[in-house]
C-alpha cells in the first residue's frame, strides 16, 4: 500500500441542511449552505492553494494563498473565510489571483531556509508544494533581509522537533493546540515580523504541552517534525490500524518505510478519534521493537530455573503434555486461563474456546475482571446489555457532563479533548471525584461542581442525588412510564426519597455539602442532555456493581437514555476491555453474554465446536488464585496480561502463582507474572496483529499488520495449536475466519466481518440484520431488556475502613505518559516524564507525619507495604493519598487488599486503608520478595468465600432474610463454581459461626439442590 | 462672582493649563475675589490653549495663549469682568475660526463641564434618549438610518444599516455596544477630545444603541496612552449610574444598559475592530477573519455594535433633532459633519467641524493658516497614517467619501497633517511601511511579510539599488498588499505609499544618499 495521502478540503463541514447552487471554474456543484468556498471547491475537484487552512480547524484567513474571485464581489476573498450562497459564480485561477499567489510565496520564501533537499520534510511539506503549484521561480527580495533563519532549535522534546526557522506562522500548531487538544500550550509571541510561535517562555517540554502530537501534524512545514522522520526520512506506506493503548480506541496511519515504522500518525477518518491523538498513542510505539521483547518460545522445569530457547513445536508439545497430566492427576477443573483485554477479539475468543473445548471447563476469565467487570454486571441489570449506551460524538450534544471516578485528561485523553471542546462551546460539567483532577479546572474549563466525595462512599453520593431528583419533583415521569419497569421504579423511588438518604443525612458520611449535592441534582436533571462518563473510580469498588447500577438508575428516572447527549458511558481502560468481554472471556457466559447454564445457547457452540461444554460456571481469577494456593488449581495459562504485578495484594498473587505446576505465559516481555512461567510463549505487538479491537463505545476497529509477527507466530495460531495438542484440533487460516465463526455464533455480532470493517471503517454492535452498519446510540426507544430495571441501592461501607493503625486512605490512578502496568510505556521515551509511582499526599497529612516533598516514605496496608516519594499536594484532600500502579519497582499493589465487589469480584483498589511514613532508604520489591514474604494459610479459597457470602449478606441484608437468602442463592448459583458452592456449604456445615445468618441459609438452599 | 473656564483637554494641559488654572484661583485669592473655575474640554483651538475663558453679559470672553506670567496682568486688568487685554480675543463664538464651523457633535465639546449632568442636561443633553426611550428599537433605527450618519473611525459604513443587523440577529442572552476609542491614528485626537470634554455625550449615544439594537451591555475601549479621558469617563459613568442613565432602570423606564471602560495595552491594531474584539475578551489583538460580521457574531461571539466615539456621540442630538436636520448637512452620500482635526506643519491646529464637502484647501490654508515654518505646503495627509499624500494640487476636491475615494484617498477618521517644502516623500513612503511592520498583528502574511520587505525595497530604491526593478517589485508588493491583507492594516498602507509615488515620483529618484549631502540615517529598529 502506498502512503495514504488524507484530502484536506480546508475547512470543516457545514451543518447546515439547506442546499445552494454555486459555479465554481464553470463546473456547477451543489453544496451545503456555509461551506466555505474552499471548501465548495474541493468538493468539486478544484482544490485551491492554501497553507493556514486545514479542515481539521476552524477557518483563519492568515495566508492569503487562497484568494479567489467573485462575481460580483469587490476584491479578492479569501476562500477559506467565505461562505457560498445560491448561484455564486467562483474563480479559482485567473492571471490576476496568480500574480498575487506568487507575490504571496514570495514573501514566504524570503523568510525560509532554502535547504529543502536536506529538510526532513523534503517530499512532505506543503510549503514546498504550494511554491510549485503556484510556479515561484524566482523570490525578488533576495535573502538579505530581515529573517528568522538563525532561530534555534528546541530539540527538548523526545519525540519531536521545533525549528522556528522553518515556521512560517500559521498559527495551525496554535490552533491545533486549542481547538483539537484544549491544551492552550502554544501561543504566539510577539507582533508583526516578530511573531512566533511561543510556549509561554519554556522549551516544549517544560512548557503545558502534553505531547498529544496535534501541533506537529498541523504543521505544513518541517518546523514541528517528529524525530523518527528526522532520522529515518519519510515514509512511503501507510496501514491503517487501531492503538493498542486505552480503550478509546484511536484510528492511526501506522506509516513505514519498507518494514519500518516511522511515525503513527490519528487517522482523520477514525470513528473515535476523528484525527486526533495523545503522547502514548502518536509516540510511544517504540516498545514493540525494543531489545527487552522475547521472540523466541522458552521452557523450564521449575520458575526457579534458567529459561531455555526452544522451538514452537516443543513450546507447545511441552504445554499440552504437562496441562494434560495436570488434568489427569487432578481433575478437568484444575487448569484455566486468563485473556487479556491487550489483545484481539479473534486472539481472546481462541482462548476461551480452547479452555471450553481442550481445557473441558469453563475456568476462563479476564482481566476485565479488575477493573470493568461491574460495569458488565450493572447495566446488564438495568437496561440489558453489557456496555455503553453512546457513542463518544453523542457528548456533542450534551448539555450537562456528570463525571465520576474518571480522569480522562490522564486515562483517557483523546476523548478528554472531545469533552473538554464541548465544554468550551458551554456544557455544564458535574465531577465526582475525592481529587481535584484537571478537568475540576483547567483552561476554559471549570466544573461547575466538585462534588469531592470520600473514596467509598459513591452509592451514598448517588443515592442523595437521586434523592433530589425523586423528592423535588425532578423525575422524567413520561420516559419512566413509557421506557422503565412500574414496579422496580416505585419500590427505588420509595427507598432514595426517604429521609435516609437526603444529602443532608448522608453529608457526614460522604464528605459533600449537602447544598452542592442538591445543586448538581437539579443541574442534572435539568439538561436537557445530561451524560454520565465514569471509570473505575466507580468499579473498582466493594460496591462497584451497587454504583453502576445507581448511575443506570439517575439516567432513567431524568429521561437521559436513547438519544445523542445522553447516556450511561463507562470509559474503558485498555484497548480492548468491551471486546475481551463480548468475546467470552467470563467464567459464566458465552460469547454475547450467555449464561453456560442456557441449553440453547450451549448447543450452538456445542454444534459450531463438536464438543459437549460444560454448563456450570467456571472460576473467576481472585478464586483461582485461591484455588491455588489450596492445591486444587494447577494449570494457568495467561495471555497478555501481567496478573502479578496488575492484580491486588501482590503476595497472595505470588503465592498463588508459586503454587501452580505449569504457568504458561504469552506475552512481549518477562514481565512480573512471567518471572513465576514455566512456559513462555512470544507474542506480538499491536503493530503485528491482525484482528479487531472494540473499544468503550462498542466500535469494532481492525487493527492490520504494519510489520510481520517478529515472534513467527500470532497469538491466535499457538492458542490453536496448543489445542491441537492437548486433543482438540483447532484451525482456522487466517483471523478472519475467527470472526467469522464470532458471527455465526453470536447475534450481536452476525452482521460483522473483515469485508464490512474494510469497507466502513468500523461499525458499532449490535452489528446485525436489523442494524447492517451497527448501532452508535443504545435503547432508542426501548431497552434491550424491555422495560429498563431500577434496583435498590442501599449503601453498605466498605469494611476497609481508616483507623487509628492506618488512618489514611490509598487510592490508585494513572498518568498521562504511563499506561496500565507499564511494560509498554516503560520502554520508551515517556520515561522522561514519568520514571517511577509517585506519592500523592495533602500537606496537612505531610506535615503531621513530618514528611518533606520528594522524600521517601513506608506506606503500610494491613496487607503489604511498599516505599515510594512524594508530592505533597493538594488534589488530594486531606485523609486521602493518592498514586499509580505503572512501575514493578514500587510495587503499589503490595497494599492493596483481597475486598472486591460483591457482585464481581473486581478488586477494591479505589479504597485501602494505610499509614504513610517517613523512610530512609528505598526498598525494592523483587519477585522472589512476594514468594518470600508470604505465608499460607490453611483454606484460602474458605477464607474468601467466607467474606464474599458474608458481603453478599451485607447488600441483601435490607431485603429480610428470607428473600435475601434467595438472592443470594440465584447469585451464587450463576456466578460461582460448583467448587466454590461446595465450599460454601462445607463451611456452612463445619463452622456456622463464621457465616451470616442469611448467608448460612442460601448455603443450605444450595446443598439441597 | 465670576466664572472663568481653563480647559482640562490633555491638549491645554500639556501646555500648562493646570498652572493658569491655579494661578487664576490664587491671584482671585490673594485680592479676595470670588471666583468659580471651571474646568471644561477644549474649544479646539489648540494654538490658543492654554485659552482662558470668563462669562460675562456678552457671552464667554476669551484670553489666550495665557501664560502664568500673564495672569497677575491679566487679573489686574478685569479679566474676571471681560476686560480688553493684549491677549484678548474678544467673544469665543466671534472668534471666526470658531464662528464659521458648524459644531454638531463636538456642539457641547468646551461649553460645558465635562463631569457636570446638571450642566449636561441645561445645555440638551439627555434629549436624545428621552425621546429614544418612548420609542421602538425599530423606530430609532429608522431615525438613524435616515438621518444618512456613517461610522466616523474611517470606514464610513452606513450606521443605521449596522444596527439594523445586530437588532435583527438573535442571541440567547445578551448584545454589546462597544465603543472604538482606541484612536491610534497619529494626528487625530477628536475622540480624545470629545471624552474628556462631553463624556455624558458618549455615554448618551451608546445608551441609545443599546436600545435601538436590544443590546444590554456596553464598553469603551480606550488606548492606554489616553489616561485623562480613561479618567473622565470612569467618573462620567460612576455618575450616569447615580443619575440613573445607566443601570436597571434608565430614566425610570424598564430598559437596562451596563457601560465599563477596557484599555487597551499599546497596540495599533487593537483600533481594528476585530482586533479590538479579541483585546476585549482578553486575548493579544489580533484581527479576526470576516465573515462573520462582529454584528452577527462580535463580542464574546456575540451580535455587537462597534462604532466609534464620534459616531456613538453624534447620535443623541441627531435623535433629539429628527433625522433631517443632520441630513440637511454635507453632499453627496456624505451626510451631516466631519469633525477635521488639524495638525503637523501648521500654524494653526485644531478641530474643525465642517459639513462634508469643505475643500481641503480651506481646511489647510483657511482654518489652518498655512504651515507654521512659513514655508509652503508641499503636501498633507489625510486620515491618518494610512492616508494618502496629497498635493496642492488637490486642495480643491470637495472632502467627501466619495470624491476622496476618486482620488485614491480617504476621509478616514478626519486627520489632516500638513508637510512643508522640506519633507522627502520617500522617506514618508518608508515610514508608512515601517508603520505598518511595527503595528502588523502578523496575522497575515502581505502584512507581516510584506510591510518588513517594503521598508528593505524602499531603502534600495532611496539607495539607487536596482531603482526600476525595485520600483516594479514595490508596486508588486503594494499591489498584494491592497489587495490580499486581511485587514484595512496591510490593505492601506500601500496607500499612501502609492500616492508618494503618484504625486512626489521625483523623490525616489533622487541622487543616492551617498551621493548626497544630507545623507540619511540608516535604519534602525
Amino acid at each position: 500500500m502506498a502512503i495514504l495521502k488524507e484530502h484536506d478540503l480546508g475547512t470543516g463541514e457545514s451543518t447546515s441542511e439547506t442546499i445552494v447552487h454555486v459555479e465554481i471554474d464553470g463546473i456547477g456543484i451543489n453544496v451545503a449552505a456555509g461551506t466555505s468556498v474552499m471548501r465548495a471547491a474541493a468538493l468539486g475537484g478544484i482544490d485551491v492553494p492554501k497553507l493556514c487552512a486545514t479542515d481539521r480547524l476552524k477557518a483563519f484567513g492568515s495566508c492569503r494563498l487562497c484568494l479567489v474571485e467573485i462575481k460580483g464581489v469587490r476584491g479578492t476573498p479569501a476562500s477559506c473565510t467565505t461562505p457560498v450562497t445560491d448561484g455564486m459564480r467562483i474563480f479559482t485561477q485567473t492571471p490576476r489571483l496568480e500574480k498575487l499567489r506568487r507575490a504571496v510565496m514570495e514573501l514566504y520564501i524570503s523568510d525560509h531556509p532554502l535547504d529543502c533537499l536536506t529538510c526532513a520534510a523534503n517530499g512532505d511539506c506543503e510549503l514546498q508544494d504550494m511554491a510549485g503549484t503556484v510556479g515561484l521561480r524566482d523570490v525578488r527580495y533576495g535573502y538579505a533581509g530581515e529573517n528568522h533563519l538563525d532561530s534555534s532549535v528546541d530539540e527538548s522534546n523526545p519525540y519531536f522537533s521545533f525549528d522556528p526557522s522553518k515556521c512560517i506562522v500559521c498559527s495551525r500548531c496554535v490552533r491545533a493546540c486549542e481547538e483539537t487538544q484544549g491544551t492552550f500550550a502554544l501561543t504566539i509571541a510577539g507582533r508583526g515580523f516578530g511573531s512566533r510561535v511561543a510556549t509561554d517562555g519554556k522549551s516544549f517540554f517544560d512548557s503545558e504541552c502534553v505531547s498529544c502530537g496535534a501541533c506537529v501534524q498541523a504543521c505544513p512545514t518541517a518546523t514541528l517534525e517528529e524525530k523518527s522522520v528526522i532520522s529515518l526520512g519519510v515514509p512511503s506506506r501507510s496501514v491503517i490500524t487501531t492503538c493498542g493503548y486505552c480503550g478509546v480506541g484511536c484510528s492511526f496511519k501506522a506509516e513505514l518505510r519498507g518494514d519500518e515504522v516511522v511515525r503513527m500518525v490519528p487517522f482523520k477518518d477514525g470513528g473515535a478519534n476523528e484525527g486526533h491523538s495523545c503522547v502514548k498513542g502518536r509516540f510511544a510505539w517504540g516498545y514493540a521493537t525494543h531489545k527487552d521483547r522475547v521472540l523466541n518460545p522458552m521452557i523450564r522445569e521449575a520458575f526457579t530455573d534458567p529459561w531455555r530457547e526452544v522451538s514452537w513445536n516443543e513450546a507447545i508439545s511441552y504445554a499440552a503434555m504437562r496441562l494434560k497430566d495436570i488434568q489427569g492427576r487432578h481433575g478437568v477443573a484444575s487448569i484455566g486461563a486468563i485473556t487479556s483485554s491487550r489483545c484481539t477479539d479473534e486472539e481472546v475468543y481462541t482462548v476461551q474456546k480452547m479452555v471450553r473445548t481442550a481445557f473441558g471447563n469453563n475456568n476462563t476469565d479476564t482481566c476485565a475482571r479488575v477493573c470493568h467487570s461491574p460495569t458488565g454486571y450493572g447495566l446488564s441489570q438495568a437496561f440489558g446489555t453489557s456496555a455503553g449506551t453512546q457513542d463518544f460524538r453523542s457528548v456533542d450534544y450534551a448539555d450537562v457532563i456528570l463525571l465520576i471516578g474518571a480522569n480522562p485528561t490522564d486515562a483517557h485523553p483523546v476523548f478528554a479533548s472531545r469533552m473538554k471542546r464541548r465544554i468550551r462551546n458551554g456544557a455544564k460539567l458535574i465531577v465526582a471525584d475525592p481529587r481535584r483532577i484537571d478537568l475540576v479546572r483547567t483552561p476554559h474549563v471549570k466544573a461547575a461542581h466538585h462534588l469531592q466525595m470520600h473514596p467509598g462512599t459513591n452509592v451514598a453520593l448517588m443515592n442523595a442525588l437521586a434523592h433530589v431528583v425523586v423528592t423535588e419533583g425532578l423525575v422524567n415521569e413520561p420516559f419512566v412510564a413509557e421506557r422503565c419497569e412500574t414496579e422496580s421504579f416505585t419500590i427505588w423511588a420509595e427507598f432514595v426519597a426517604r429521609p435516609g438518604n437526603s444529602p443532608e443525612t448522608l453529608a457526614p458520611i460522604t464528605g459533600v455539602p449537602a447544598e452542592e449535592v442538591r445543586a448538581a441534582a437539579r443541574l442534572y436533571a435539568s439538561g436537557p442532555n445530561s451524560a454520565i462518563y465514569y471509570g473505575l473510580g466507580v468499579t473498582e469498588h466493594s460496591q462497584g456493581s451497587t454504583m453502576v447500577m445507581a448511575l443506570a438508575n439517575l439516567a432513567m428516572a431524568t429521561g437521559n437514555l436513547g438519544r445523542d447527549g445522553v447516556g450511561v458511558n463507562p470509559l474503558r481502560g485498555q484497548n480492548n476491555v468491551q471486546g475481551s468481554c463480548d468475546m467470552g472471556s467470563f467464567p459464566h457466559e458465552f460469547p454475547g453474554y450467555r449464561h453456560v447454564s442456557d441449553n440453547a445457547v450451549r448447543a450452538i457452540f456445542e454444534q459450531e465446536w463438536g464438543r459437549t461444554l460444560d454448563s456450570e460456571p467456571g472460576l473467576r481469577i481472585p478464586n483461582m488464585f485461591d484455588a491455588a494456593v489450596d492445591g486444587d488449581f494447577k494449570g494457568l495459562f495467561v495471555q497478555g496480561e501481567d496478573i502479578a504485578q496488575s492484580d491486588p495484594n501482590s503476595k497472595h498473587v505470588a503465592a498463588a502463582l508459586s503454587s501452580l505446576e505449569l504457568l504458561v505465559v504469552q506475552d512481549l516481555f518477562i514481565n512480573q507474572t512471567a518471572a513465576f512461567a514455566h512456559v513462555f510463549l512470544p507474542g506480538t505487538s499491536f503493530l503485528e496483529k491482525d484482528g479487531t479491537f472494540i473499544n468503550a463505545e462498542r466500535r469494532i476497529n481492525r487493527v492490520r499488520p504494519a510489520i510481520r509477527a517478529r515472534s513467527g507466530k500470532h497469538e491466535w495460531q499457538a492458542v490453536c495449536e496448543l489445542a491441537t495438542a492437548m486433543g482438540y484440533p483447532m484451525h482456522y487460516d487466517s483471523s478472519s475466519q475467527i470472526l467469522d465463526e464470532i458471527a455465526r455464533t453470536t447475534p450481536t455480532f452476525s452482521g460483522v466481518s473483515f469485508e464490512l470493517l474494510d469497507k466502513v471503517g468500523s461499525v458499532q454492535w449490535p452489528c446485525n440484520e436489523k442494524a447492517p452498519l451497527g448501532t452508535p446510540v443504545m435503547h432508542v426507544g426501548t431497552f434491550v431488556r424491555g422495560k429498563g430495571y431500577f434496583a435498590e441501592t442501599p449503601f453498605v461501607g466498605t469494611p476497609e475502613r481508616a483507623n487509628r493503625r492506618f488512618p489514611l486512605i490509598l487510592t490508585t490512578g494513572r498518568i498521562l505518559s504511563q499506561y496500565n502496568v507499564g511494560v509498554q510505556t516503560r520502554r520508551t521515551e515517556n520515561l522522561r516524564w514519568h520514571d517511577e509511582d509517585v506519592l500523592d499526599i495533602h500537606p496537612f497529612d505531610a506535615e503531621e507525619r513530618g514528611i518533606s516533598d520528594g522524600s521517601l516514605v513506608a506506606v503500610t496496608s494491613r496487607v503489604g507495604r511498599t516505599s515510594l516519594h512524594v508530592h505533597i499536594t493538594d488534589r488530594v484532600p486531606q485523609g486521602v493519598v493518592y498514586t499509580t500502579f505503572h512501575f514493578p519497582g514500587d510495587a503499589t499493589n503490595m497494599v492493596t487488599t483481597e475486598y472486591s465487589d460483591w457482585a464481581t469480584n473486581c478488586p477494591e483498589y479505589k479504597v485501602t486503608a494505610v499509614e504513610v511514613s517517613p523512610k530512609s532508604a528505598k526498598e525494592t520489591n523483587s519477585d522472589a520478595d512476594y514468594a518470600r514474604n508470604f505465608g499460607h494459610s490453611e483454606s484460602l479459597m474458605a477464607d474468601s468465600i467466607v467474606r464474599m457470602a458474608n458481603q453478599l449478606a451485607d447488600i441483601f441484608g435490607y431485603l429480610g432474610e428470607k428473600e435475601g437468602a434467595t438472592r443470594i442463592e440465584n447469585h451464587i448459583r450463576k456466578f460461582w463454581s460448583p467448587a466454590m458452592r461446595d465450599e460454601l456449604v462445607k463451611v456452612a456445615a463445619r463452622d456456622r459461626a463464621l457465616l451470616a445468618p442469611m448467608s448460612i441459609v442460601a448455603a443450605g438452599k444450595v446443598a439441597s439442590l | 462672582m465670576a466664572t472663568v473656564f481653563v480647559s482640562m483637554d490633555s491638549s491645554a494641559r500639556s501646555v500648562g493649563a493646570d498652572d493658569v488654572a491655579d494661578a487664576i484661583r490664587r491671584a482671585a485669592e490673594v485680592r479676595d475675589l470670588s471666583v468659580t473655575i471651571v474646568r471644561n474640554g477644549s474649544r479646539g483651538m489648540l494654538w490658543l490653549e492654554p485659552l482662558v475663558e470668563v462669562e460675562t453679559e456678552r457671552g464667554r470672553v476669551a484670553y489666550g495663549p495665557v501664560t502664568i506670567q500673564d495672569v497677575e496682568t491679566l487679573v489686574d486688568e478685569g479679566l474676571f469682568v471681560g476686560a480688553d487685554h493684549r491677549l484678548s480675543l474678544g467673544s469665543t463664538e466671534e472668534i471666526p475660526w470658531l464662528a464659521r464651523q458648524t459644531r454638531y457633535s463636538f456642539e457641547l465639546v468646551g461649553l460645558i463641564d465635562p463631569l457636570s449632568p446638571e450642566d449636561y442636561e441645561a445645555h440638551g443633553g439627555l434629549s436624545g434618549l428621552r425621546k429614544a426611550i418612548t420609542m421602538q428599537p425599530a423606530e430609532i433605527v429608522e431615525l438613524v438610518t435616515e438621518s444618512g450618519l456613517r461610522g466616523r473611525g474611517g470606514a464610513g459604513f452606513p450606521t443605521g444599516i449596522k444596527w439594523e443587523t445586530v437588532l435583527a440577529a438573535p442571541t440567547e442572552d445578551v448584545k454589546f455596544v462597544c465603543a472604538n476609542a482606541d484612536e491610534g491614528d497619529s494626528g487625530t485626537f477628536a475622540d480624545r477630545m470629545l471624552m474628556e470634554g462631553n463624556p455624558f455625550g458618549l455615554i448618551e449615544g451608546m445608551v441609545i444603541a443599546g436600545l435601538a439594537t436590544g443590546a444590554t451591555e456596553g464598553f469603551v475601549y480606550v488606548r492606554s496612552e489616553y489616561p485623562d479621558a480613561i479618567a473622565t469617563m470612569r467618573t462620567a459613568i460612576g455618575v450616569a449610574h447615580l443619575r440613573g442613565w445607566l443601570g436597571l432602570n434608565i430614566l425610570g423606564s424598564h430598559e437596562r444598559f451596563e457601560l465599563s471602560v477596557r484599555v487597551g495595552a499599546g497596540s495599533y491594531i487593537c483600533g481594528e475592530e476585530t482586533a479590538m474584539l479579541e483585546s476585549l475578551e482578553g486575548r493579544r489583538g489580533m484581527v479576526r477573519a470576516k465573515p462573520p460580521l462582529p454584528a452577527h457574531a462580535g463580542l464574546f461571539e456575540r451580535p455587537t455594535v462597534i462604532n466609534n466615539v464620534l459616531t456613538l456621540a453624534s447620535v443623541p442630538r441627531i435623535v433629539a433633532d429628527g433625522p433631517s436636520v443632520y441630513r440637511s448637512f454635507g453632499v453627496g452620500r456624505s451626510r451631516g459633519t466631519q469633525v477635521f482635526q488639524i495638525g503637523g506643519n501648521v500654524a494653526r491646529g485644531g478641530v474643525v467641524e465642517l459639513p462634508f464637502g469643505v475643500t481641503l484647501g480651506t481646511l489647510v490654508n483657511d482654518f489652518g493658516g498655512g504651515t507654521r515654518s512659513g514655508r509652503p505646503i508641499r503636501a498633507v495627509q489625510v486620515g491618518g497614517p494610512l492616508g494618502a499624500y496629497l498635493p496642492v494640487a488637490a486642495f480643491d476636491v470637495p472632502m467627501d467619501y466619495e470624491s476622496f475615494a476618486a482620488i485614491d484617498a480617504m476621509v478616514g477618521h478626519g486627520g489632516v497633517v500638513v508637510f512643508d517644502e522640506t519633507v522627502d516623500m520617500a522617506r514618508q513612503a518608508r515610514f508608512a511601511m515601517e508603520f505598518c511592520a511595527e503595528e502588523s498583528c502578523g496575522k497575515c502574511t502581505p502584512c507581516r511579510v510584506g510591510a518588513v520587505r517594503g521598508v528593505e525595497v524602499i531603502d534600495r530604491i532611496i539607495a539607487g539599488d536596482h531603482r526600476e526593478a525595485n520600483l516594479v517589485l514595490l508596486e508588486d508588493l503594494c499591489d498584494l498588499m491592497a489587495s490580499g491583507s486581511l485587514c484595512a492594516m496591510g490593505s492601506l498602507t500601500p496607500m499612501p505609499v502609492r500616492s508618494a509615488l503618484t504625486h512626489f515620483g521625483n523623490d525616489f529618484h533622487r541622487l543616492p544618499a551617498a551621493l548626497r549631502s544630507d545623507a540619511s540615517e540608516p535604519r534602525s529598529r
